[in-house]
């Protein structure tokens, strides 16, 4: 091509054709199915419906985008002052100005049509098998399967030494979980959304919806997951400070897998409520009290107990940890209204609840001796139930 | 008409007190350029957190307190002003008129602005600095993560309230100006582009504005006098913000853009050398654009668990839009088409301005599509999405403006090579740096976050490159332009580029201290 400056032929070696044929390319090659370019097709019929319908739109504006950049581009090539062309005057052209009008118009409305059916079928959530409860809170997700009875929280499992680079970083890295949410596939589940704090909203990419948690209301959602395995997402709704480090993972089993799943979980329950019955050692609670303190405390109060200066308390030189085991007690268990600390009550078992406390009063060189036994944790709680 | 004030006032308290549009153009501008720098510098470290997975260097809270300022300043303080300075400098000089209508308010609306960022920034200093997005949304923005409620929310609040008060008196200075001093024969449809964009922007402005108040008050009264309009356990309702915050926020973004419409309908025809097609198809575009932004507000919202109908109303309402502005996109095509075309910077950056709001237009239609929103809506989907339309675009739009007229403000020529660096350099810089963050969001990376799972890592990379590389790229701009009003070569034509055409390519360049003192006849 003779004609036109550098700066023309360059642009037209990066011309919009270019651009949108290997945009068209990597679309449609295999390295779409995987989740590094596209959303995933999940397995729920609304992750489906949800992939159809953004591929839909996605060609139709590739489409309309390829043909108006084309357009654009030889325009630019070939009316050009260099090129000699000299210019028209016309400045209006009444039939084609209605066309395009009206074609897209028409464009619309057939987009609207797919979209308003997976809508309606994204708002069906009547008929269901079975009903989780899902709760968001700073910063961890709490899942109670309400027909079973059971409830449990699901706490970021990724170690801070991971997140700060002390560690490498394992392949789940920010999307792996103590507890996660078990499910049983083939089944429609009902889920009810909710908040104990702010706003987060509950997000599994492949069950193809994502529903904000709103304190005091109730948001309802389903699926049906239709095959067995590991489905990991995020909070998607700005919820503090560690909003990037509260994630969900739900595990899909096959239906008999679950019930002994459920029936697991109930008997472990009672082990658990059993064990509070009995007298710990000083070795056992602070055990058991680091690690309850790295998945609930850590997060705000810091793996080494020195807090946040001005958000989130010093535990190392703190009033509460040195003074009266009863107050340190009420504290944890009802916590500080006015300020980020929630009550642990129903969060932490009778066993976790003095395994923490113990811990708090002995651990970074405090040594206080002090011993906190499951039972005395257990009246606390229901003193301060009354 | 006797001139009783200075003739050119100069020093200090020519800029302090000047009623002159053409000064206040000026400081608009300034203060413009100061806060894009700062929210810029802003976006340069968290991108620097975001390069690699992991926390390097940020603690989590500070990030978010970084990008809710960032969004703040670039909105608040870097877009608006930039077109309220381009309006004040434009505006008369394009209807013929001395000088805007009330130009003591004129002052008053610019000085506000400086005060208003000292409180914005001053909330970075104190306790309980905004980590709660640009959007406030409660609860977190009644309480922080520390679960207090502290002074630096109650700054922002009040940043807020004087930020928009700047915008309110702007507006009515421009719809009163606009409305009563148009030179004789020029009757609103023959007014160029620019001073319609901003007339319907006004009237947004005055429309939504108040409802911004009314939302950011409530938060101060949930904070500190007991209310509970946010709060469900005293009866109210944290959506209710969402919804009266969005009804400001979606005309807020039409507000951003249709300024940057109205210069791309005075360059693209200036050089295609060829008349605007279907002059008065684009001004009912704009009107139709206008009154479709008040309705769709709750499309930012799907997800917050809307009855069925309300999803499917406001999803029908917002693909609506496709179609004014599809038309306006035609329309500019349609002026290139067998013009005359020459490429100076002017030029190049409404040129790709068209492209960059097309990809931004595309993915909006995208985000409208309520059911795929369910996967889209908070990730970086919908941060590329208004990356491209209300950040890139209107800032190429601001870039190409101040190339296109910067000879007539000041009667020098910038070094056009230079220019065309700056060009190349930011579209490719600015593509690198946001088009890999829609596979993210595709991908499923939530926004917001300062750290991410591995699977984002390669493309956070990309973008953080390429965002860097924006930045550097903008420092040549600052350049170019403090080069060419220092010491360029000296523009003597009036009409500085050929296929310009408008009363103020009538003016000398420099344009004269006082212009059109006595108005032109339009014929």
């Amino acid at each position: 091509m003779a004609g036109g400056n550098r700066l023309t032929r360059v642009r037209r070696r990066f011309s919009g054709r270019a651009v949108w044929s290997g945009l068209l390319v990597v679309f449609s090659s295999a390295v779409v199915a995987e989740t590094q370019f596209n959303l995933t097709r999940g397995v729920t019929p609304t992750s489906r419906e949800v992939y159809d319908l953004h591929m839909l739109i996605l060609w139709i504006c590739v489409a309309i985008a390829a043909v108006v950049f084309a357009v654009m581009f030889y325009s630019i090539y070939a009316h050009r002052k260099s090129r000699g062309a000299v210019p028209a005057q016309f400045h209006e052209n009444p039939i084609l100005e209605v066309l395009w009008t009206v074609i897209p118009a028409l464009i619309l409305v057939a987009m609207a049509v797919p979209a308003t059916r997976a809508m309606i079928n994204l708002y069906d959530h009547g008929d269901a098998d079975m009903t989780i409860k899902v709760t968001g809170h700073q910063w961890k997700w709490k899942y109670d399967y309400l027909e079973e009875g059971i409830g449990f929280f699901s706490n970021l499992k990724t170690s801070d030494d991971e997140i700060q680079g002390k560690a490498p970083k394992g392949d789940n890295y920010l999307l792996e979980v103590d507890n996660p949410l078990v499910l049983p596939v083939n089944k429609k589940i009902r889920f009810v959304i909710t908040s104990a704090d702010v706003l987060h909203a509950w997000w599994v990419p492949a069950f193809g919806w994502k529903q904000d948690a709103i304190p005091g209301f109730i948001n309802e959602n389903w699926a049906i997951i239709d095959k067995p395995g590991v489905y990991r997402g995020q909070c998607a709704e700005l919820c503090g400070r560690r909003h990037a480090f509260m994630p969900i993972v739900v595990v899909a089993k096959e239906e008999q897998d679950y019930r002994n799943w459920i029936a697991e979980q109930k008997a472990l329950r009672q082990v658990q409520a059993a064990s509070a019955d009995r007298e710990w050692s000083l070795a056992e609670l602070m055990t058991n009290g680091e690690s309850v303190y790295g998945t609930t405390c850590a997060p705000c109060h810091q793996p080494n107990g020195r807090g946040v200066p001005g958000v989130f308390p010093n535990l190392v030189e703190s009033p509460i940890t040195k003074g009266p085991v009863a107050q340190n007690l009420s504290v944890v268990i009802n916590g500080r209204p006015g300020t980020a600390m929630p009550a642990f009550a129903d969060q932490l078992s009778d066993a976790d609840l003095a395994s923490v406390v113990t811990y708090l009063r002995n651990a970074w060189g405090k040594n206080s001796g002090d011993l906190i036994q499951p039972s005395q944790a257990k009246s606390a709680k229901q003193q301060a139930a009354k | 008409m006797s001139v009783a004030h200075a003739e050119h006032p100069r020093g200090l308290s020519r800029w302090l007190f000047s009623t002159n549009h053409k000064d206040i153009g000026t400081l608009y501008l300034l203060f413009s350029g100061i806060m894009f720098l700062f929210g810029g510098a802003q976006a340069m470290a968290f991108r620097a957190e975001l390069l690699q997975p992991g926390m390097q260097w940020m603690d989590p809270l500070s990030f978010n307190q970084f990008i809710t300022i960032h969004g703040l300043v670039m909105i608040f303080g870097a877009l608006m002003p930039a077109f309220a300075g381009l309006a004040n400098w434009l505006i008369p000089m394009m209807i013929g008129a001395p000088d805007m209508a009330l130009p003591r308010v004129n002052n008053w609306g610019f000085w506000l602005l400086p005060f208003a960022a000292s409180f914005l920034l001053l909330s970075i200093l104190v306790a309980g600095t905004p980590e709660g997005g640009w959007t406030m949304y409660p609860p977190l923005s009644i309480v922080g993560s520390s679960g207090k409620v502290e002074i630096g929310g109650d700054l922002l609040i009040f940043s807020v309230h004087l930020l928009g008060l700047s915008s309110i008196l702007g507006s009515i200075n421009i719809i009163v100006t606009i409305l009563n001093m148009r030179a004789p024969g020029m009757s609103l449809m023959k007014m160029p582009m620019f001073c319609w964009a901003w007339l319907i922007t006004a009237y947004l402005l005055l429309a939504v504005l108040p409802v911004l108040a009314g939302a950011v008050t409530m938060l101060l009264t949930d904070r500190h006098f007991g209310t509970s309009f946010f709060s469900a356990a005293g009866g109210g309702d944290p959506v209710l913000f969402q919804h009266i915050f969005w009804f400001f926020g979606h005309p807020e973004v039409y507000i951003i853009i249709l300024p940057a419409f109205g210069i791309v309908s005075h360059i693209i025809p200036a050089f295609s050398r060829k008349p605007l097609f279907g002059y008065s198809s684009m001004v009912y575009a704009l009107v139709a654009i206008a009154v479709l932004s008040f309705i769709v507000w709750a499309h930012h919202m799907y997800t917050v668990g809307m009855p069925l109908a309300g999803n499917l109303y406001f999803m029908y309402a917002t693909i609506l839009i496709a179609v004014p502005t599809g038309v306006k996109i035609f329309n500019w095509i349609s002026t290139m088409w067998r013009g005359s075309m020459s490429f100076e910077a002017p030029m190049l950056f409404a040129l790709a301005f068209i492209m960059l709001f097309s990809v931004g237009g595309f993915t909006g239609m995208m985000l409208g599509m309520a059911p795929a929103d369910f996967q889209y809506h908070d990730t970086y989907f919908v941060v590329a999405h208004f990356h491209y339309a209300m950040g890139i675009s209107p800032v190429f739009a601001v870039l190409a403006a101040i190339y296109f007229w910067l000879p007539k403000w000041c009667g020098r020529r910038y070094d056009e090579r230079l220019a065309k660096i700056h060009f190349w350099s930011s579209i490719i810089s600015v593509n690198i740096a946001f088009f890999p963050q829609f596979f993210l969001g595709l991908a499923g990376m939530p926004r917001r976050i300062p750290d991410y799972p591995l699977v984002f890592a390669d493309f956070n990379m990309l973008s953080s490159v390429g965002a860097w590389a924006f930045g550097a790229s903008q420092l040549l701009f600052f350049y170019t332009v403090f080069k060419a009003v220092r010491g360029g070569v000296r523009e003597s034509k009036a009409c500085v580029w050929d296929g310009a055409r408008g009363l103020e390519w009538t003016l000398p360049s420099p344009a004269p201290y006082h212009s059109f003192v006595t108005p032109p006849v339009v014929k």
